[in-house]
């Protein structure tokens, strides 16, 4: 199944930004970016290798493709694109609610949630959910997201990010909140296809306060009880990925976004290992060690 | 010498104040030369007698002001409606009162069918009416089991499938957590499903597609019928999505020597930015003919009112129901609006609820202070909930309205009662409050969703009478005079057409609806039932009954 993250927040929060410093990091990743419309979405020109009506081709092998009012169309296209897709980002518009796009691909059995990640403006955020018309709608984003990325926190007091900090986690008290400015994170943040590869450039996991690291199972574990705890807030991580061995011997795949995990079965040959990305402060490989 | 063509009529009803009746209309070259007794028009030299029309009145040709011409397309489907519908043929489709009598229609189009494998397709079906009981995909096996068959709700907000199109979809299998997709007791989907993300996969497998609606050439033909057997010359196609091929399809059709109608496409403002939307539109503009006029652009600000999408102000819906979604930000409506202003392009504005109304009149006055732009015209379309307030700023800022006058008949009860609750049900779709309050105001059908038909909607608005047979809403009842300008000149006024058609004078569009009876010697309640016998449109005579 193809992953498909969900990138949302309200107009002017960075999303644009954040799909063009992915596309440039790809690094080898074969990233489909859909759009609701191009005009919105301003490629970086040189990253453009080719473009026809409703298709970008961009260098090293990623496309962005505007879907208009038809994602499920959009989507049935990206399924069938040949040689087939790592990963899938949808940037939803400034008025869409996320989570009614995540709950729509259950009916498409190709594809698979990587979560919801939403920007959110460090400068504006509070003031927009307090608007007379958007308001409730830029809540419902932040209240959708499993990962809210806090954009241009450059531009504002400690008082200020603190203030707003706080304020996102009584909106949404399990989400996890990574700071930065113009859109610039580790691009694991927002896909986890990123996670376990080897890493050419983009943002510094430092810069962002993230760490990463890598858990190896001594023997069998219980993978639904891991990934729980991977999951749990005090853990300090944002995502996690990798393969253990259950007590019966089979496989699994454990997959963490912010406060969500899923597991699901494996193939044999997958080597055990489980790669973890959480805040430096917070996660202790000590603590997480004790899991395995 | 250029042929001149009198018309005589038992009554010709102008609606122009300085000759309000006459007996005779002279017709050249398309347009009307003169309106008078048969003496005034000899002044205009050689010309044919036509008496055809002795014994009927004319009225100018009615101007739907919203509507789709997906209607056309529709009637190729079955008719599971509640309420009696005439199709493009004339045929009138009775209406179903039961789950079983919609079950029995769909048996009997299913036995025709040649191909076993062929979805079958109905539309219009309405459980508020059938004791809202629910569709399940049970009951539609009983149809067919074999093929896919799948049954659009009149709202077109919901589609209802058998359990082989679920099949199709792959979706007969349980753990299926989608709100638009409500389970059985065995987990597994009922059938029904609400909203275009559960609608669009399933949809396609049962014969209706997103592309359903740009109507393709046979439904725009099968439109046009139903314009000649609703007095209609003028009419709107309200959010098409006027791609290439679509505008060169309908510029094809409606070129066609004896297509009736002049349509009136506008495009709509999805998947692309405000300023490549009135850039498209201005190259559409160049394209435009007489009988396809190109270059105006439909905005949508929030969803519906039934389907609780709808944008509401406090204190909210009435039954509890969480506020509805934007489709458009402000800012890009905002954007569009400045856009289209300094390009001279007409936008229209689809508001529901009054939250959303009140966005659009907050969005449109900055607009309008920046980009001054005297008889912009922009208009409200269905704007039902909209209080004197509101109206009252549109008249401020020299906006118009449509008004969706059919709504408070089929779906009144509903919003009485669940919905909006008794006092804003009696406010819905206000034609009293902005006539009184000086809105340039139009009445409409937004056909499919309603039947095309200006003399029902003038009935609607005249009557303000719920299915149910309830009155609702006396305070905002019209006259007969006013539902008939509103039909007309208020239509044409709102499209920058007041000029060309909606009232019969020298030099407008000889487009005339042909009726057996005076609707203005009728008395109010009986305004549904004129029969019409057809159109002029252009000069050109079309009767219903050859069609």
């Amino acid at each position: 199944m193809i992953p498909v993250t969900v990138v949302g927040g309200y107009l002017g929060a960075g999303k644009t930004t954040l799909v063009n410093h992915l596309l440039r990091n790809a690094n080898g990743l074969r990233l489909a970016v859909l759009v609701n419309e191009f005009g919105e979405l301003a490629i970086d020109e040189d990253l453009i290798e080719a473009q026809d009506e409703d298709v970008i081709s961009i260098a090293g092998g990623c496309v962005c493709c505007s879907f208009g009012s038809d994602l499920t169309a959009a989507l049935g296209d990206m399924a069938a694109m040949d040689p087939p897709l790592d990963h899938v980002l949808i940037e939803s518009s400034g008025v869409a609610i996320p989570s009614s796009i995540v709950n729509s691909l259950v009916f498409m059995p190709a594809f698979r949630s990587d979560g919801i990640v939403i920007l959110a403006d460090a400068e504006t955020v509070q003031k927009s959910a307090r608007d007379k018309y958007m308001g409730d709608t830029v809540t419902r984003q932040i209240t959708d997201a499993d990962i809210i990325l806090l954009n241009k926190v450059d531009l504002v007091s400690k008082v200020t990010l603190d203030a707003t900090r706080a304020w996102l986690q009584v909106q949404n008290r399990a989400v996890r909140i990574v700071e930065c400015t113009q859109s610039t994170v580790p691009p694991e943040t927002v896909l986890d296809s990123f996670i376990g590869r080897v890493r050419t450039g983009g943002a510094h996991l430092e810069a962002a306060h993230l760490d990463m690291l890598t858990l190896m199972p001594t023997g069998a574990v219980d993978a639904d009880d891991l990934a729980a705890a991977l999951a749990d807030e005090g853990a300090g991580l944002v995502r996690a990925k990798g393969f253990v061995t259950r007590g019966d011997g089979r496989k699994a795949l454990i997959q963490v976004v912010g406060r969500r995990f899923e597991v699901t079965d494996a193939s044999d040959d997958k080597a055990d290992g489980v790669v973890c990305l959480g805040f430096r402060d917070v996660m202790s490989k000590a603590a997480l060690e004790v899991l395995v | 010498m250029t042929k001149t063509t009198v018309f005589s009529a038992k009554k010709i009803v102008t609606m122009n104040p300085n000759r309000p009746e006459a007996s005779h209309v002279a017709v050249r070259e398309g347009r009307i030369l003169g309106v008078g007794d048969l003496s005034e028009l000899e002044v205009w030299g050689e010309y044919t007698l036509d008496e055809r029309f002795a014994g009927k009145v004319l009225m100018p040709g009615f101007v739907e002001g919203h509507a789709h011409t997906m209607e056309g397309t529709l009637w190729r489907y079955v008719y599971c409606g509640f309420f009696d519908r005439m199709d493009p043929n004339g045929k009138s489709w009775d209406g179903l009162k039961s789950i079983e009598a919609v079950l029995e229609r769909l048996s009997e189009a299913e036995s025709k069918m040649d191909d076993p494998d062929a979805p079958l397709s109905g539309w219009s079906l309405d459980p508020i009416y059938l004791d809202n009981k629910r569709v399940t995909r049970q009951d539609l096996d009983k149809v067919s089991s074999t093929r896919p068959i799948g049954v659009l709700h009149a709202s077109g907000h919901i589609l209802n499938v058998n359990t082989k199109a679920l099949e199709l979809a792959g979706l007969m299998k349980t753990g299926i957590n989608h709100p638009g997709m409500p389970l059985g007791a065995d987990g597994i989907p009922t059938g029904e499903l609400y909203g275009p993300d559960t609608m669009t996969p399933v949809g396609v497998h049962v014969g209706f597609n997103r592309s359903l609606t740009d109507s393709d050439e046979q439904g725009l033909r099968d439109f046009g019928k139903l314009c000649v057997r609703t007095g209609v010359t003028t009419i709107t196609d309200l959010a098409a999505r006027l791609e290439d091929d679509g505008v060169e399809a309908m510029l094809r059709v409606t070129g066609e020597p004896l297509y009736p109608a002049r349509v009136v496409p506008l495009k709509f403002f999805m998947g692309a930015t405000a300023q490549e939307t009135v850039d498209r539109v201005l190259e559409l503009k160049e394209k435009a003919t007489d009988m396809c006029r190109l270059g105006r652009i439909k905005a949508v600000a929030d969803g519906s009112i039934q389907g609780f999408s709808a944008r509401m102000r406090w204190p909210g819906y009435h039954n509890g129901a969480p506020n509805g979604l934007w489709y458009t930000a402000p800012e890009q409506l905002a954007e569009l609006y400045r856009a289209a202003l300094k390009a001279d392009i007409q936008v229209h504005t689809h508001t529901n609820g009054d939250e959303a109304t009140e966005m659009v009149l907050d969005t449109l006055g900055p607009a309008l202070k920046d980009v001054p732009h005297p008889d912009h015209r922009f208009t409200l379309q269905h704007c039902q909930l909209a209080d004197g307030a509101q109206f009252r700023r549109m008249k401020a800022l020299d906006m118009c309205v449509n008004l969706f006058a059919n709504h408070h008949f089929y779906w009144g009860d509903e919003h009485y009662r669940l919905t909006v609750g008794p006092e804003r049900a009696l406010r819905m779709n206000a034609c009293r409050t902005a006539l009184d309050t000086g809105v340039p105001m139009a009445i409409h059908s937004d056909a499919p969703v309603t039947p095309l038909g200006p003399l029902f909607t003038a009935w609607a608005a005249v009557n303000r009478i719920t299915a149910s047979g309830r009155t609702q809403g006396e305070g905002e009842k019209i006259a007969v005079s006013e539902a008939l300008r509103a039909i007309t000149l208020g239509a044409a006024y709102t499209l920058h057409m007041d000029d060309e058609v909606g009232s019969i004078e020298v030099g407008k569009k000889a487009d005339f609806a042909v009726l057996e009876d005076d609707p203005r010697e009728m008395s109010g309640d009986a305004l549904k039932d004129a029969v019409v016998w057809g159109t002029v449109q252009g000069g050109r005579v079309f009767a219903a009954a050859d069609l």
